[in-house]
């Protein structure tokens, strides 16, 4: 197994804050690991530092082989490097045909084009198709994105990184805030996610992170706490104590 | 429907558009009456759609086009002041000058909030208008551009005195730009800005380089403007500098906003219905026209676009009834 992401001693200082401490991880190619961690235990820090949108105080991101930590967001996206957002982060009055042929239209290069309409030639019409039955959006590719039910809406958030096809995906929270009818989608869309994508799931929700994940990271105030099977962090007393300490609920 | 139909729809042509434009281009053929006002309205409209590039579907607000509008006008009316009067040498002269300021200043509206980017814009106005200013040897100072005389288009047509060579001028330079900016808005460049317009953020998770797209239309609506600001100069054979004035640029988002933005004809819609208030308005009441198209557009924004278009299809469909 040949890693496709890794970070060695990232660290991230706000202020007085260390939000992210030397955090070194890894993950493999075809992965599915998840990442946790109480509130404040620095996941969206992170998340942000392997993305491009935050630069760190020290320490490297490797995709693939090659450090990108001086690469911005679009780039690391071109290498293969695609995220999804807790919180949807979608072009309202977009369609979803429209969202999804705009990220394959980048990956294809054709984003300078300004010569050809959108979907000249079948390449992106065919790919919007395929993408969108994958993910159950076939039949409302044509709606503008804030009519969908949420649960639509929260598998595009999905669907339009994945057209983005992705080499490493980081998903956040995908089912946060959906209703209990439609959550069963969006668990089948991640499960349906092909083997040779690694999935890195940051999450809270522990039934979607034992059911999804291999291998778990604990990231505690900014420091990997804590990385094995599941089996083995959930009976690892340091991590109960820390989730049963500060969050009853875990 | 199939998704390449559906893509495909999105750039096909729509009846209105057919209509305005031969409408457009058969008031050409009407004996002669209003020529000069056309004109005014078509290199307005122009003017607009080029702020509406980088506003509607960019998301770039800006106090300060006419510094573009001003450098095309300038560019335009010294070229034939000093080297040609050919009018086309002078379009694209002026293009050329225009979109490399847009260029080189486009760097300054690539980060920070609209309000920071409203002062800078209208910052580089006033610095250009000033330059102007300064320089009275060149841009006549604030007697304006004496001199300019333009030669015939296409070594043909002589400009005429009640503006049709002129309309027909602005007119065709108005459609090919439209042809061109249609072209560029329904490409994947066009999807990108309008992706970027409503959340930068997501753009750039999608893999959108969305500074680099920033400059593109940035110094593409700068060409824009410097044409309009070339029409200007050329059909009137003057420039002042007046071209760089404030009001310019925010008479000109008030005409984008009586439009709409983010669909290329709004700048159109809104240049006619603003030359068209403007003028009936200054034949009733020459001193106070400014008076009451302020109160137009306070209802105009209280009432909503929506309602007032609406209101009219319901005007509409009452009088059909009758």
């Amino acid at each position: 197994m040949s890693v496709v992401l890794e970070t060695r001693g990232l660290a991230k200082r706000f202020g007085g804050l260390l939000a992210t401490n030397g955090v070194s991880f890894q993950l493999e190619r075809g992965a599915r690991q998840a990442l946790i961690g109480p509130n404040g235990a620095g996941k969206t820090t992170f998340v942000n530092l392997l993305t491009g949108v935050l630069a760190p105080t020290s320490g490297q991101v490797l995709l693939l082989g090659e450090d990108v930590t001086r690469l911005d967001p679009a780039g690391r996206v071109r290498r293969g490097l695609v995220r999804t957002f807790q919180i949807n982060q979608l072009f309202a009055d977009l369609t979803p045909l429209e969202t999804l042929a705009l990220a394959i239209g980048e990956r294809l290069g054709q984003g300078r084009d300004w010569r050809r309409r959108v979907g000249a030639g079948d390449a992106v019409a065919e790919e919007v198709t395929r993408v969108a039955q994958q993910f159950g959006l076939a039949d409302v590719l044509d709606r503008r994105t804030e009519t969908l039910p949420y649960g639509k809406q929260r598998l595009l958030e999905i669907a339009a990184s994945y057209a983005c096809a992705p080499k490493v995906l980081l998903l956040d929270e995908p089912a946060a805030g959906v209703p209990e009818a439609e959550r069963r989608d969006i668990l089948d869309a991640i499960a349906a996610l092909p083997a040779d994508v690694s999935v890195l799931l940051i999450e809270h929700d522990m039934d979607l992170v034992f059911s999804f994940a291999k291998r778990i990271s604990v990231l505690v105030d900014g420091t990997l706490f804590a990385e094995g099977e599941p089996e083995a962090i959930a009976n690892d007393p340091r991590v109960r104590a820390v989730y049963l300490g500060e969050r009853g609920d875990g | 429907m199939t998704t390449a139909a559906s893509l495909a729809r999105r750039a096909r042509w729509r009846w209105p558009e057919f209509v305005f434009w031969l409408s457009a281009f058969g008031a050409l053929l009407m004996p002669s009456g209003k020529y000069l006002i056309l004109n005014e309205i078509a290199i307005l409209a122009l003017f607009a759609v080029s702020l509406d590039l980088i506003l509607g579907y960019a998301g770039i607000v800006s106090l300060g086009h006419a510094a573009f509008l001003g450098a095309g006008a300038y560019t335009a009316g010294l070229l034939a002041k000093h080297v040609t009067g050919d009018p086309l040498a002078g379009l694209v002269l002026a293009i050329a000058v225009a979109a490399l300021l847009g260029l080189v200043t486009s760097i300054l509206v690539l980060r920070g909030s609209d309000l920071t980017r409203l002062m800078v814009t209208l910052g580089v106005a006033s610095v250009m208008g000033e330059i102007a200013n300064a320089l009275p040897h060149y841009s006549g100072g604030a007697d304006g551009l004496q001199g300019v005389v333009m030669g015939p288009l296409l070594g043909q047509f002589e400009f005429d005195l009640f503006g049709r060579t002129a309309y027909a001028y602005s007119l065709t330079t108005l459609f090919v730009l439209m042809l061109l900016a249609r072209r560029i808005v329904h490409a994947p460049f066009g999807l990108s800005l309008m992706a970027i317009r409503r959340n930068p953020l997501r753009a750039a998770a999608l893999g959108v380089p969305v500074n680099a797209r920033l400059v593109a239309v940035y110094t593409l609506a700068a060409a824009y403007a410097g044409a309009a600001g070339a029409l200007l100069a050329q059909t009137t054979a003057f420039v002042s500098l007046d071209v760089f004035e404030f009001h310019r640029s925010a008479d000109l988002l008030l005409v984008l906003i009586i439009g709409g933005a983010g669909w290329l004809y709004g700048g159109i819609a809104g240049a006619v219905i603003y030359k068209m208030l403007q003028d009936a308005i200054a034949t009733v009441t020459p001193q106070y026209w400014q008076f009451w198209i302020g109160l137009f557009l306070v209802a105009f924004v209280m009432i909503g676009r929506q309602r007032l278009v609406g209101g009219l299809y319901g005007l509409l469909a009452l009088v059909r009834r009758r």
